[in-house]
Parts: structure tokens; sequence; C-alpha cells
């Protein structure tokens, strides 16, 4: 219970920071919304180019804008030392990992259903029918991004050159989880779109095998 | 008064530092260090800038992890988590976030650390360290003083059993000082267990029965008659 109620309390302080002062949010929103229109003005798709290519490009968008917003993550707690604050204060440290997680997942998720109407006009993709199972890949990815972002982030705080050091061990760590989000969007916004659980099976595994390893070792990401 | 100064701290907890030594990379920060702080001691802990005061703290506060050498709790079957739950400390940094209230950051920290009506607990707190009327400011509007009563107000929120104190009277103005001067003795006497960072005498050094004077990470002094006491501390400030 202590693990739940710490995590609540800490991802009700994530959400208020963040609202109140939307700095993430909205970096990350318009540099995703840079990314969209600069590949659609330079390649000029059509319905088809954009069924085969927008897919790609828009994981590629939020993974970049997941590296973007995942960089200040624990950088921000190490300002005023309240990472040291929190580890006295929590019963399991895990809860600040958690409490991290969840925002980080919550504010990517609102990134792409914001900017998901551009794409549709940009791109000409109709997407209304399938918005819920583009709903549940893009929670499953999203989730992936943070969860194994947010371990990084950890590690990387306390780095020298942190800013080139996220991105770097970030992006191929991430290969595993574009490919099937990729795939997923991709069989969503062909002619005739179909929700494919293999892929699918294989974004929830990826999840829940970094979720199991930054449960078991986030205690010593966390320490000096 | 704190309800632990009328009725004792529940959990009377002191600690034993065995042959700590702390490396980075080559440097050695604390060289060797073994001390023993009994339940309800107050300390001095004095010494030059990068004598290792700093990283003392930090590995009693369980923040840092020795390279060598363990940190006991006694009574001994303390869990360490319990221990580290039962610790206030106070850092160079506020440990407080700039972007919420005074009375956010004390209910935040006042929820994890499950403290029954968190509320009443900060409202009295707030009133203590004299910041109630501007609870609702963001603490990035205070000044460094009012951040530090901020960051006092958090490390003892729960009333701990062991508190850290690294230089606590920095930005405090003369009233501040013997607010929390008025405090630790409050707590001390309830039983709480204090080693505490200091440079020069003050109203707070007063407070202490034990000064130990660390150079170069290692412990060079370590007294508790009056005299050599006083003769620690003003080492300290030369």
């Amino acid at each position: 219970m202590s693990l739940l109620s710490n995590t609540s309390v800490l991802l009700r302080k994530e959400l208020r920071t963040e609202f109140r002062s939307r700095e993430l949010l909205t970096t990350t929103i318009v540099f995703v919304l840079i990314m969209i229109v600069l590949f659609s003005f330079n390649l000029n798709p059509t319905a088809e180019e954009s069924r085969r290519f927008g897919p790609g490009l828009l994981w590629l968008a939020f993974l970049f804008a997941a590296s973007l917003m995942l960089q200040s993550c624990f950088v921000r707690e190490q300002n005023n030392d309240t990472l040291s604050a929190l580890r006295l204060s929590v019963s399991d440290p895990f809860a600040i990992f958690l409490s991290k997680l969840c925002a980080n997942t919550i504010f990517l998720l609102l990134t792409e259903l914001l900017l998901l109407p551009i794409f549709v006009v940009l791109y000409n993709v109709p997407l209304l029918g399938v918005f819920p199972q583009l709903v549940l890949v893009f929670s499953l990815g999203s989730l992936g991004l943070s969860v194994t972002g947010t371990a990084v982030s950890a590690i990387s705080a306390q780095a020298r050159m942190r800013e080139l050091l996220l991105p770097l061990l970030l992006l191929p760590l991430w290969i595993p989880l574009l490919l099937p989000a990729k795939e997923a969007t991709a069989e969503l916004l062909a002619e005739n779109p179909v929700l494919r659980w293999d892929w699918v099976a294989i974004l929830i595994v990826f999840d829940i095998i970094f979720l199991t390893a930054v449960w078991l070792f986030g205690e010593y990401l966390l320490e000096e | 008064m704190t309800q632990a100064e009328t009725r004792g701290i529940a959990l009377r907890l002191g600690l034993r530092l065995e042959n700590i030594d702390k490396r980075y990379g080559g440097l050695y920060a604390l060289r060797r260090v073994s001390l023993e702080i009994a339940p309800g001691e107050c300390v001095a802990l004095a010494g030059r800038n990068g004598s290792g005061k700093t990283t003392l703290l930090r590995i009693a506060a369980q923040l840092v992890r020795p390279s060598a050498g363990k940190l006991v709790f006694s009574p001994v079957q303390t869990e360490t988590e319990r221990a580290a739950r039962n610790t206030g400390f106070v850092a160079h940094a506020t440990m407080v976030y700039d972007e919420l209230t005074a009375e956010e950051n004390l209910l935040l920290f006042a929820r994890l650390l499950e403290i029954p009506e968190p509320a009443r607990r900060v409202e009295s707190l707030l009133r203590d360290v004299g910041l109630y009327e501007r609870r609702d400011s963001l603490v990035r509007t205070f000044s460094r003083g009012m951040r530090q009563r901020v960051a006092i107000a958090r490390a003892l929120l729960h009333e701990p059993s062991v508190l850290l104190l690294d230089e606590p009277g920095t930005g405090l103005d003369p009233q501040g000082v013997s607010w929390l001067a008025e405090t630790l003795r409050g707590l001390r006497d309830a039983g709480s267990t204090i080693l505490m960072s200091l440079h020069g005498e003050s109203e707070i050094s007063a407070l202490a029965t034990r000064a130990i004077r660390l150079d170069a990470g290692a412990v060079v002094a370590d007294t508790q008659t009056g005299a050599s006491l006083r003769s620690i501390l003003t080492f300290a400030n030369a």
C-alpha cells in the first residue's frame, strides 16, 4: 500500500509542477510538430506513400521527442538535491521511478494524441475508425519509451556530458520497440486496417521485461 | 513546543561508523573513520572546507554508500530502511522544490512520510518557522534564509530520531538562528540524536555535548569537555 500511496503522491507532484510550468509539454509538442511538418513539406507524400512511410516518421518523431522530454526527468531533481529528500522519505524507492514513469507516459501520450489530428491533415490518412486500437499501440509504445527512458535518465543525470549520453544510450535500446510499434501502426493505417496482436504482444513483452528490470535494480540507479 | 519535546522521541537511535572509507576516483574523502554516536547525543562536526564533513553526513543519512566499512544503527536490530525514514537531513542544497509553494512542499513530504494529520503538522511547522503568511508563495520567490527555514521545517516534519545538519545556520538571520537553536535544544532534550557540521561558535554550537574535528577525511580530535570542545569549534573558524 505504501508503494501505491507514495507513487500517487509523487505523481500528483509531477503533474502539478509540469502543468504549472508547462516547460516539458510545450517544448516537446512544438518539437514533434516541427518534425511532422518538416517531413510533410520535404516529402509531400501521396496517400499511398503516407501509409508506407507515415508510421515510421511518426514513431521517429516520438522517439526524438521522448529523448528530449526525458533529458530533464532526473536532472530537475538534482537542482536542489530533492532526489535525496525523496529517498529519505519514501518507503520504497521504486515509488520514485514509478511516479516518474507514469508522468512521462502521460506526457508522451498526451503529446502523441494532441498531434495526431495534425498528422491526419498533413498526411491525409483517415484514422477515426481505428482510433481506439491506435491509442492501445501508442500507450504500449509510450510506456516502453518511458520505462527505458526513465531508467537511463537516472543513470545519465549523474554523468558528465549527460545531454550527449542520454540519446546515445537510449536510441539503440529503443530499436526493439520501434519496430513493433511502427509495424502495428502501419497495419492500422493500411487500406484494410487490422490490429496485429503479434506486434502488440512484442510491445507488451518489451514493457514487462524493462519494468521488471527497473523494479529489481532501480534502487541502485538512484544512489550517488 | 513539538510533540517530540513533550512526549520524547518514540524511537531512540544511535549510529556507529566502522572503518569508513569513501573514495571518489583516487581521492579519499574519508579515510578509516570510526565513530560511535549514542542515542540522544548532540555532536558538532568541525573541520576546514573539504575535510569530509558533508560526505560523513551523507553516509550517515544513507544517501552515499561508503567505499569500505559499514554504518550500523543501534539498537542493532533497527533496519536501515526504518532508520532512513527516521532521519532528518538538512543539506547545503535546500532539498525542496522551487516550483511548489512552501505549504505544497511540506505537505508532499509529510504525505510521503505518512505523518498523521499532515495538514495540521504542516500548519504548525509553518507557524514555527515564521512562514505561515507566505505559505502560498512559490519557494523560488523566497530569499536564501526563507528557503533554509523551509528546508529545516522539511527535515523536522516527522520529528526524526536522528537529525543530520550540514551547516544549518546558512542564510538564517539572528532570529532564525535563535529559533533553530531553541528547536534543536527541544529535540536534543527529547532524545533525538543530532550530528551537525558547523563553522565556529554560535547559539547552535553551544548545544553540542561533543565535538569532532575532521582533517583530510580523518578524525583528528574527539572531545566532550568544555574547553577542548570550544577549541575544536574555533579552530574550524580559522
